[in-house]
């Protein structure tokens, strides 16, 4: 029986493993995609230390800075969870695997907008991550549809490549950074379709319009031919439900500021996790700080609530 | 070992070719594609017997990412006897990648 088992290869899993390395906690890490959500990002500017990161190039640091200290990644996917005699029993593909205490960083994934045409044409105009995929759409008109920050810089990202980009928000105001919208307008490149909501993706091999719920300049179509979604995200928690962990009303896992959920020895990190009281960031650091918490909560579940005494410096 | 495949040599490497081909398209700018690159070249020196593996950059051939309807990456196609049989989109893990490989030698 492993001591810990980390579920999700993203920076609060990744940092757990660092920390729990070095407080010699015998652990495994479950990561289907090493590297989670933090792969997709562009470039980082507000993780302490680099005046500016590529989103991948930070995962993969982490990566080989979590594998140094000995950790075994395991790529399997994890199919259940479950509670058995003196801890609990994480079941992926290949084998059960025993723990006493589990972190759970499973992250969350890209909201959709559950409409029809949405998944059938993923990959062949529907995107959710503009980052990624907006090289591939030079010179082609493209919708943005959301109004945070993502959509709203996604926007702008998508102006560099684009021919024309339409920006379709629900509502009038954004919810985005005033500084974000500022730059937005200057491009002039930017339509804005605001107040409105898309009904369906039309096409055929791809994507070539989309309904809307109200007319647009006369037309209830819309031509384009890529519709990138960034309108957030919604956390992975489906699997932690026959442990009796208990999620908040967005589904995510409610925890204490050290990380602890109601059911003693497991614990949540990262973007899967809603700190009570708190408010729900979503950044680098925050997962990062996460995942050295729990590590930390780890710890103290193991020496009867002694403070950590990490062996720094003592392993390469 | 990982061929690398051009808008020019396709034909010949991929769709005249006798064994089935895996091709992944992708880019430098794309973050998931830079996870997906050892696993691909892992799973190539695994099944070096059976499948051909080949990366396609589609900055530098854009016709075939065109032709064959790539608008995100990483995607994988995997080609037997001329034919698209199997793809796959998005960066799933390696184990995706090789129930993908299983299902077609």
């Amino acid at each position: 029986m492993e001591e810990l088992i980390i579920i999700g290869g993203g920076v609060a899993g990744m940092t757990a493993s660092i920390y729990a390395s070095r407080y010699q906690i015998k652990h495994l890490l479950f990561g289907e995609v090493p590297g989670g959500q933090g792969t997709l990002a562009g470039t980082v500017e507000n993780y302490p230390g680099y005046l500016a990161i590529p989103g991948p190039e930070l995962m993969q640091k982490l990566i080989e800075q979590a594998k140094k200290y000995g950790v075994e990644i395991k790529q399997e996917k994890v199919g259940a969870l479950a509670k058995i005699d003196g801890g609990f029993e994480v079941k992926t593909e290949k084998a059960p695997y025993q723990t006493k205490t589990l972190i759970l960083a499973m992250g969350a994934s890209f909201r959709s907008l559950n409409i029809p045409g949405e998944d059938k044409f993923i990959g062949k105009g529907v995107s959710y991550c503009t980052n990624c995929d907006i090289p591939l759409f030079k010179e082609k008109i493209v919708a943005i549809v959301g109004g945070g920050d993502s959509a709203v810089t996604s926007a702008l990202h998508a102006a560099e490549f684009a021919q024309k980009v339409f920006i379709i928000h629900r509502r009038k105001e954004y919810r985005a950074e005033p500084a974000w919208v500022e730059k937005m307008r200057q491009t002039g490149k930017i339509e804005e379709v605001l107040a409105n909501e898309v009904k369906e993706i039309k096409g055929t091999e791809k994507v070539v319009s989309l309904v809307l719920k109200n007319p647009y300049q006369n037309k209830q179509e819309l031509a384009v031919d890529g519709v990138f979604i960034e309108i957030g995200q919604v956390p992975i928690s489906s699997l932690v439900k026959p442990l009796g962990v208990a999620l908040n009303d967005s589904g995510y896992i409610k925890v204490s500021p050290e990380m602890a959920t109601n059911v003693p020895g497991v614990f949540a990190a990262g973007d899967i996790a809603a700190i009570q009281g708190g408010l729900l960031f979503r950044q680098f650091i925050t997962a990062a700080a996460d995942g050295a918490r729990a590590a930390a909560s780890v710890y103290q579940c193991f020496h009867q609530g002694a403070i950590p005494a990490p062996s720094w410096g003592q392993k390469s | 070992m990982v061929l690398t495949l051009t808008d020019q040599n396709f034909e010949k490497e991929v769709i005249k070719a006798k064994r089935p081909v895996l091709v992944d398209f992708w880019a430098s700018w794309c973050g998931p594609c830079q996870m997906a690159g050892p696993v691909i070249e892992a799973l190539a020196e695994e099944h070096q017997d059976k499948i051909k593996v080949g990366k396609l950059n589609v900055d530098k051939s854009p016709k075939m990412a065109l032709k064959y309807g790539v608008m995100s990456i990483p995607t994988v196609i995997i080609f037997n006897q001329g034919k698209e049989v199997k793809k796959q989109i998005g960066f799933p893990g390696k184990e995706a990648y090789q129930k993908l490989i299983e299902e077609v030698i």
